[in-house]
């Protein structure tokens, strides 16, 4: 057991303080997403008609009603969450972990992936989260000779994390501060017979990107950043395979 | 899940994704459902040129299906010529259609209404059996093979 080391450990450390928390919460949760992010749905709306993407770590899947003239196959580790996101037809839900992605390599318009990447919990890991978004895309030459596809552009990818820099958040970080956290989440539950509320506090693993750490890490994981930002606490970047 | 997700999915294990033989993956025991969705000719008309056509085929038979044409159905109307624009293209044609309505509507059905509830997928590579239950395919690997 002990023979992949810590990359096992990491395993372990974020099937415990992420997989199982959402698996958890995932109703709770779900009732507090509904709204789409501005960048995320800017993305979304521009994307070509009959598009095909995937969102990797989809939550509750909010953002699959933004855009009805694409096809999304989404996916989330947790299966209480996808149980959710199925239910917003036409697209498609899969469990599925976003390190070992059940996708074709070079063949989709577009990526997603909106606050997930944060969770994993090395550098190493986060960057080979980005790589295998990237891998799923259309690269920027065409890799059979078919004229069929000859009308398709390369494929795109969003990705979003949390900002270490967020001083005016609720929670209050700033640039300087540890960027490794447990952050609660808080649940109340009604118990049986006399309807008492009991709160629950979960608690999830996220590290906080600094300033330019998701450009970097997309640049190590062999992408190129087309565009990039910060919006609400958050740190976004458009991102394509770096050409070959 | 649709069937049309089944043309964008492959092993879920990291040294199966160069192998012809995990794509596409391979129906056992499936129970199909059908559901109704609205037919969408230009979605569907835009989604054909990103469906691989002989993984279909591949699917389509292991569910039964017997009316998927042997060459995908080009249904724009001047679909060689490099000089046009490809918003021109997709767009709505209607001296085209009638030829190929019968066809599409197979495609709909087969592709967006098709459902299937529970059964397994195999990769033709590694053999590993991925359950779908109450609609939901389950690509979580176990901790041997991550």
């Amino acid at each position: 057991m002990s023979s992949d080391g810590p990359q096992n450990d990491s395993n372990v450390y974020e099937d415990t303080h992420v997989h199982q928390v959402y698996e958890q919460i995932a109703s709770h949760f779900s009732s507090t997403r509904y709204k789409p992010w501005p960048i995320v749905e800017r993305f979304l709306t521009g994307l070509p008609d009959g598009a095909i993407g995937l969102d990797v770590g989809c939550g509750n899947g909010k953002y699959l009603a933004v855009n009805p003239n694409v096809f999304i196959i989404a996916s989330d580790r947790s299966t209480n969450l996808v149980k959710i996101a199925t239910q917003h037809r036409p697209h498609t839900s899969v469990a599925a972990d976003n390190l070992s992605l059940p996708h074709p390599s070079s063949a989709f318009d577009f990526a997603i992936s909106i606050a997930v990447i944060h969770h994993l919990s090395t550098p190493a890991r986060r960057i080979e989260a980005v790589a295998a978004v990237l891998d799923t895309l259309r690269p920027s030459t065409p890799t059979t000779g078919t004229s069929s596809g000859g009308q398709m552009s390369i494929g795109k990818a969003l990705i979003y994390v949390w900002a270490l820099e967020q001083k005016h958040s609720r929670r209050g970080w700033d640039e300087g501060d540890e960027q490794d956290v447990m952050v609660p989440w808080v649940m109340k539950q009604k118990t049986t017979a006399e309807g008492t509320e009991e709160r629950k506090t979960f608690n999830r693993y996220y590290h906080l990107y600094r300033q330019g750490e998701l450009d970097h890490d997309i640049i190590e994981a062999g992408g190129l950043v087309l565009e990039s930002g910060y919006e609400k606490d958050n740190w976004w970047a458009i991102a394509i395979r770096q050409p070959q | 899940m649709k069937v049309l997700t089944v043309n964008f999915l492959t092993c879920a294990v990291k040294a199966c994704k160069t192998s012809p033989l995990s794509f596409p993956l391979h129906f056992q025991d499936a129970e199909l459902e059908q559901s109704d969705i609205e037919y969408n000719p230009s979605f569907l008309r835009n989604i054909l040129p990103r469906v691989d056509w002989e993984a279909l085929k591949v699917t389509a038979n292991e569910l039964g299906f017997t009316t998927v044409p042997a060459e995908k159905p080009n249904p724009a109307p001047t679909p060689t010529n490099p000089d046009t624009n490809p918003t021109e293209t997709i767009k709505e044609s209607p001296e085209a259609q009638p030829a190929d309505d019968k066809v599409m509507r197979d495609l709909h059905t087969l592709l967006l209404e098709t459902e299937v509830r529970e059964g397994k997928m195999v990769c033709g590579n590694c053999g590993h059996e991925y359950k779908i239950k109450e609609g939901i395919a389950n690509f979580l690997l176990p901790s041997h093979l991550v």
